[in-house]
């Protein structure tokens, strides 16, 4: 029972906390790719004013389910933040967030425009890629940490990316998947050189389109939490040191997105399942068995 | 200021310009002019964009694909005639199938002339609709709250 209502005020949280991050990081994004590019680049708030933007247009739905659908994947995605963030379990972390990713497929499906249809089939296959290295990092963590709840780190001697890190670098292969960075934004980009229109979010506008961009800011915090997740330890200041290199990592993603062209699906599949096959695989079996 | 000025997206299509026009659009938004400092973003997708950039005349072929961009484009949103052509058909606007400018298909709120429309005149043009964006979102919101009071 306590752990429901620390679950659900931790998600309440998340939901407030979260988005304020998720858009500054977003701002920091975009003004870091912008100088990548040669260019000034938009103000910081420059994500917060579009979603205000759209909050502000019209209401012009498809239909009356995508919105539900979207805001689904918006509780949802909170709901995975709030576990993760109050220490609660880590699969389970997963397999919500994964509903929510399946909501967000759903509502782009539900709008019948061929367009979002295979932006919602190449999601559906950016969800098989990544989800194996998922999987696999929440049983390597098991494995170092001695349980799946995520509190379990500060009870730790040594971080867990001490033994797990070949995990941790499978992890940052599908976590470009998963923020829908370039090379691997098949199902909808975020630049100006669009796929197949704008995929999944083809057919949504206004209001719902801005509520998509706050549940991806919610999504990016919770990510990057896991990335964090392998560098704390019982002391206080590994939490500082995991900022660092979470912040780190998201350079290194932005790096990436500004220099590699889109792949296909067949290649994100092969690579993602090969990597999760080497580096889940080979860690798993070496925790296992030595 | 609203917000609506702050992030104007934008969606360019070439009705028959002779591509001058269009590669003069396009160089507005590349890093020498940056366009994102104001927030502009280029879309492929009518329902995002904000601020519908028109090049080149309107004839028989293209009036309603210049009709249905801009019916599925989500109000506030504003049109931005960029050219000679768009304006008023320019040297083509005796051809036998040419009707005109882009406002003989749809209401157009800026109108940047030029052979080819310089960046400077399109930032400008840009400048103005955003003006022309915040006035539309004011109405919206007063209608808004009329519809509310009603019921």
């Amino acid at each position: 029972m306590i752990t429901i209502i620390i679950t659900l005020i931790g998600s309440l949280l998340f939901a407030l906390v979260a988005p304020v991050i998720g858009c500054l990081l977003a701002g920091i994004d975009r003004i870091i790719s912008a100088r990548m590019q040669g260019r000034v680049g938009p103000p910081l708030l420059q994500p917060y004013y579009d979603v205000r933007k759209l909050f502000g247009k019209e209401n012009v739905s498809v239909n009356s389910v995508e919105h539900g659908y979207v805001v689904c994947a918006f509780i949802f995605a909170c709901v995975a933040g709030g576990i993760f963030f109050t220490g609660g379990n880590l699969l389970f972390v997963i397999f919500v967030i994964t509903l929510s990713s399946l909501f967000f497929i759903m509502a782009a499906y539900s709008t019948r425009s061929p367009y979002a249809e295979v932006g919602a089939a190449r999601e559906t296959v950016q969800v098989m890629s990544y989800e194996p290295m998922i999987i696999l990092m929440a049983i390597g963590f098991f494995m170092a940490a001695g349980s799946f709840d995520t509190k379990a780190v500060f009870a730790l001697d040594t971080p867990v990316i001490s033994t797990i890190w070949l995990i941790f670098l499978g992890l940052l292969f599908v976590l470009t998947i998963k923020l829908r960075k370039s090379p691997f934004d098949l199902s909808m980009s975020h630049h100006a050189h669009q796929e197949i229109v704008r995929g999944m979010t083809t057919e949504m506008s206004g209001p719902t389109l801005g509520l998509v961009e706050i549940m991806h800011w919610c999504e990016t915090v919770l990510f990057l939490g896991w990335v964090g997740l392998f560098f704390v330890w019982g002391q206080w200041f590994s939490v500082v040191i995991a900022i660092v290199v979470v912040l780190a990592v998201y350079f290194l993603e932005i790096w990436i997105d500004n220099n590699f062209a889109r792949v296909k699906w067949q290649f994100m599949f092969k690579s993602a399942w090969a990597v999760a096959l080497l580096a889940g695989g080979v860690n798993i079996a070496v925790l296992a068995f030595l | 200021m609203g917000y609506a000025s702050r992030s104007p997206w934008v969606i360019h299509y070439d009705g028959s310009s002779c591509n001058g026009c269009d590669i003069e659009v396009l160089a507005t938004l590349c890093p020498g002019f940056d366009g994102e400092r104001f927030g502009v973003v280029n879309t492929g997708n009518p329902k995002h964009a904000d601020i519908f950039l028109v090049t080149g005349s309107v004839n028989e072929q293209n009036i309603d694909v210049v009709r249905q961009i801009y019916d599925q484009m989500v109000e506030p949103k504003v049109v931005v005639a960029c050219g000679i052509c768009a304006c008023s058909g320019g040297v083509f606007h005796d051809c036998y199938n040419v009707i005109g400018g882009v406002d003989q298909a749809i209401p157009v709120d800026v109108y940047a002339p030029g052979c080819a429309v310089r960046p400077e005149t399109l930032i400008d043009a840009i400048v103005a609709g955003v003006k022309v964006l915040d006035e539309k979102e004011a109405a919206l919101k007063e209608q808004k709250r009329a519809a509310k009071k009603e019921r």
